[in-house]
């Protein structure tokens, strides 16, 4: 599965590991949310990465102690109308999470703007799609509303650039 | 004596447009359900649903489904009052809509009141 | 009202360009109906039982008669020549094609509107109160809030796909009119003794087949932390709402499913663990919306209008109109004109782009050029002098827009149904129709007094039936068109759900059984009270035993 990160595709490095499979003692492991809990704090001792695949019906707030020692987290997208993971993902980020949020499943170019905005950074992305609708979809809005959004790209922040200036909000045109 | 045939048929609205529209024995759409093919046995209807759902990938129509519908003396009746208004227009604007266009139904929807 | 800066503006048109090359891409192929339903969806288009529906935003029911004109435009230009004011209040177009959307998204970025987010499961127009900022008895003017609410939600990346559609009411008034307690997020302001204002926050009401009261989670929230407070309560609904079933995923059914008091727990958690930056922006935001909603340049005029009470003398049926469909203003000399879409016999709500254009010239000419969408589908001049309304009268008479029933028996609600909706069971209009025809009569009406009428075609209750004093819900029996009457619902601040009367009926019976209804109500009422009044007295016996009572 072909993984997009910073408008490129990318090798993915990272070992996945089953519920019940062997941890190598060395390399980037990925394991899902059970496994990474019921092994913790052990597995945080060993060498080589840590990664979690998370169900988008898991409470964030589960892993806030772990969240030092991740570097990856996977989130779902089971159908495209399923938007559970957007929440979880902007939540991750504002617990401090710091690490690559990789989204999976169901991921259309036109959401890939939305995922962005709320954290994530890398996104497995079919074959479908050539790699320019990608890009260009991860652009088609320069702008918008919503603060405090986690970018990679740089949309600019309405309300933002509307009060940056305390002067030029004073001085302007106030409609009757 | 009329001959009344009864079996299924399959509306779609039109991609482009959103007009509604029934598959034809030449596996066109057309807006007149009166040229509407009708599957009398189960397996001609399936046939029938795999054709509109091909020309749904084929970008022609979207939203196709079967629908009950009977043939009497070459006019096509649907069984169901919406599927009737399909093939009419709206009741309250008799100036819009096939009906206005000369490709409206001949079974009245609804009927009998 | 709010005018667009060149960020508003730079935001419709790449929205815009972003559906036009979807709308492309669907065409070729390149995006299968599956992929494309929740992206059309979020534009407001519909696909319909005759052709596409397009649902235009209009921002908490407000416009200017340059937008105005604009709709009758595209009514003429890529419609049939006429369009449908909503419940909502937006106005749907009913023969749209999907090739022409683009253009039409365009049309409306040229006059600051859009069809953003008018559907899908995603937060919808923000509706409110239709007489705000001219209101009597408005704490203060909810549509600033209402502008900084739409742009909040706007493309927002958490809250787009959300389990089901999400909808934010807004009224400044102690009289509800903007149904927030059946709303999925209701925002009533409140003036405490220090004179402060804040947020009363009503989540989970709601109509549909599950219709419901909604419940108060914060009784005075601070403007300032209105916007975190909501991404509170909007997250802990896009996480735990129902996904498993389309009927059961609003958050009503979350609320009601957790408890009152679980979900208060969980929103407070989930506002008391986010961060909370610096609000400051926020607050100049408002600010600066606030300022596009300052008062018109009100004339300093004396209460009493010479000319306006003549013209009554000298004509009765400008009085009945004037005593009828002007609401009370809260500057002397000034009233609210309540134009009625709902002309005897016609179809509720609609409106002719030729209709539209007059509307939009009396707008211009005599309110300050600001025209409102009510609840009821009807359009309200906001703020006209008194001593112009005879004349406004004269052209709204010629124009066929003259209907003296605005909160009567002939001024029914009905959503369009199934002579144009694929959701719907049953027709709606016919019945709206029927009802109309049968109160025709003027004196019949006023001896009637108020009284809300709403009709739905089905369960999903667009026509908001569950909240009529008299609800009409079409259903389909045995392929038969079949109408169930429910009773004593409101939308205002004691609201309630109608209760069902009893078996239901066919399509050419529902405008007599009305008639008994209201016939009952006029038997046993006492002075002054109107229907509501008397049906929360006497409850459904009465009318019950007048409606099924045997031969």
């Amino acid at each position: 599965m072909p993984l997009l990160r910073n408008g490129a595709v990318v090798s993915d490095g990272w070992i996945d590991v089953s519920a019940d499979g062997e941890v190598p003692t060395a390399g980037d492991v990925v394991l899902p949310a059970s496994r990474l809990l019921a092994d913790w704090p052990g597995l945080s001792e060993r060498n080589g990465r840590l990664g979690v695949r998370l169900a988008n019906t898991d409470r964030p707030e589960m892993f806030q102690a772990l969240l030092p020692r991740l570097s990856l987290i996977v989130l779902p997208f089971p159908a495209f109308n399923d938007g559970r993971a957007y929440s979880i993902a902007r939540k991750l980020r504002e617990m401090g999470y710091a690490g690559e949020l990789r989204a999976t499943g169901n991921v259309l170019p036109d959401q890939m703007q939305f995922m962005l905005q709320v954290g994530f950074n890398s996104f497995e992305i079919g074959d479908r799609f050539p790699i320019e609708m990608w890009s260009r979809a991860s652009r088609q809005m320069s702008l918008a509303y919503q603060r405090g959004l986690f970018r990679r790209d740089a949309e600019s922040e309405i309300w933002t650039e509307r009060h940056t200036d305390a002067e030029a909000w004073l001085e302007q045109p106030h409609a009757g | 004596m009329s001959a009344v045939e009864k079996g299924q048929l399959i509306t779609a609205n039109r991609l482009r447009d959103g007009n509604a529209v029934f598959l034809t024995t030449s596996g066109n759409w057309s807006e007149s359900i009166d040229e509407a093919v009708l599957a009398v046995e189960p397996e001609a209807a399936a046939a029938l649903e795999q054709r509109a759902r091909e020309d749904e990938r084929k970008t022609i129509v979207t939203g196709s489904y079967l629908v009950d519908a009977e043939r009497r003396d070459g006019r096509v009746r649907a069984a169901h009052i919406r599927e009737r208004m399909r093939a009419l227009g709206p009741t309250v604007r008799t100036d819009l809509g096939k009906q206005a266009e000369g490709k409206g139904a001949f079974f009245a929807a609804p009927e009998g009141e | 009202m709010y005018r667009y800066d060149e960020f508003d503006n730079q935001f419709v048109r790449e929205r815009t360009r972003q559906f036009r090359d979807q709308a492309d891409r669907r065409l070729k192929g390149d995006l299968t109906e599956d992929e494309f339903r929740p992206l059309r969806l979020m534009n407001g288009l519909y696909l319909q039982l005759h052709a596409y529906m397009l649902r235009v935003a209009i921002p908490y029911g407000t416009l200017s008669s340059r937008q105005m004109r604009q709709l009758a435009l595209i009514a003429e230009r890529w419609d049939k020549g006429y369009g449908h004011f909503t419940t909502r209040q937006n106005i749907q177009f009913n023969w749209i094609k999907l090739e022409d959307t683009a253009d039409i998204l365009d049309a409306l970025a040229d006059v600051e509107m859009h069809a953003i987010q008018t559907s899908g499961n995603c937060i919808r127009n923000v509706t409110t109160d239709h007489w705000a900022g001219a209101a009597a008895d408005e704490i203060a003017d909810p549509r600033p809030v209402g502008e900084l609410l739409r742009q909040w939600s706007s493309l927002h990346p958490e809250f787009s796909y959300l389990p089901r559609k999400f909808k934010i009411a807004v009224t400044g008034a102690p009289n509800d009119r903007a149904a927030v307690k059946v709303h999925d997020i209701g925002l009533r302001l409140h003036r405490n003794e220090a004179g402060e204002t804040g947020w009363e926050v009503i989540v989970g009401g709601g109509l549909g087949r599950t219709p419901m009261v909604g419940v108060t989670v914060r009784g005075f929230l601070p403007q300032h932390e209105l916007i975190g407070y909501l991404e509170a309560i909007m997250r802990v609904y896009n996480l735990y709402g129902r996904r498993d079933n389309k009927y059961k995923a609003r958050i009503k059914i979350l609320v009601h499913e957790i408890g009152h008091d679980k979900f208060r727990e969980e929103v407070e958690a989930e506002y008391a663990s986010r961060p909370h930056p610096s609000t400051e922006v926020e607050e100049r935001e408002l600010k600066r919306i606030a300022a596009y909603f300052a008062p018109p340049a009100f004339e300093n005029l004396p209460r009493w209008s010479p000319a306006f009470e003549e013209a009554k003398l000298s004509h009765p049926a400008f009085a009945r109109w004037a005593k009828n469909n002007l609401g009370p203003h809260r500057v002397d000399g000034y009233a609210i004109v309540n134009i009625s879409l709902k002309p005897e016999g016609g179809i509720p709500g609609d409106a002719t782009a030729e209709q539209m254009r007059i509307m939009a010239d009396l707008a211009e000419r005599y309110s300050f050029d600001e025209l409102r969408v009510s609840h009821a589908q009807n359009i309200v001049l906001p703020h006209v002098r008194k001593g112009d309304l005879f004349a406004i009268w004269q052209a709204l008479e010629d124009a066929g827009l003259a209907a003296a029933n605005y909160g009567l028996a002939g001024d029914i609600i009905a959503c369009p149904g199934l002579d144009y909706c694929a959701l719907a069971t049953a027709r709606s209009i016919p019945i709206a129709q029927s009802i109309s025809r049968k109160f025709a009569d003027s004196a019949k009406q006023d001896e009637i007094g108020r009284i809300k009428i709403n009709i739905s075609g089905c369960i999903n209750a667009c026509g908001h039936h569950h909240v009529g004093h008299i609800g009409i819900l079409g259903l389909d029996k045995k392929g038969e068109e079949f109408y169930q009457i429910t009773l004593g619902g409101s939308s205002a601040e004691s609201a309630s759900i109608g209760t069902i009367l009893g078996p239901g009926f066919a399509g050419h019976e529902v405008a007599d059984a009305i008639e008994t209804i209201l016939d009952t109500y006029l038997k046993h009422r006492e002075p002054g009270e109107e229907f509501l009044g008397t049906y929360r007295r006497l409850g459904a016996k009465p009318f019950k035993e007048a409606l099924y009572a045997t031969a």
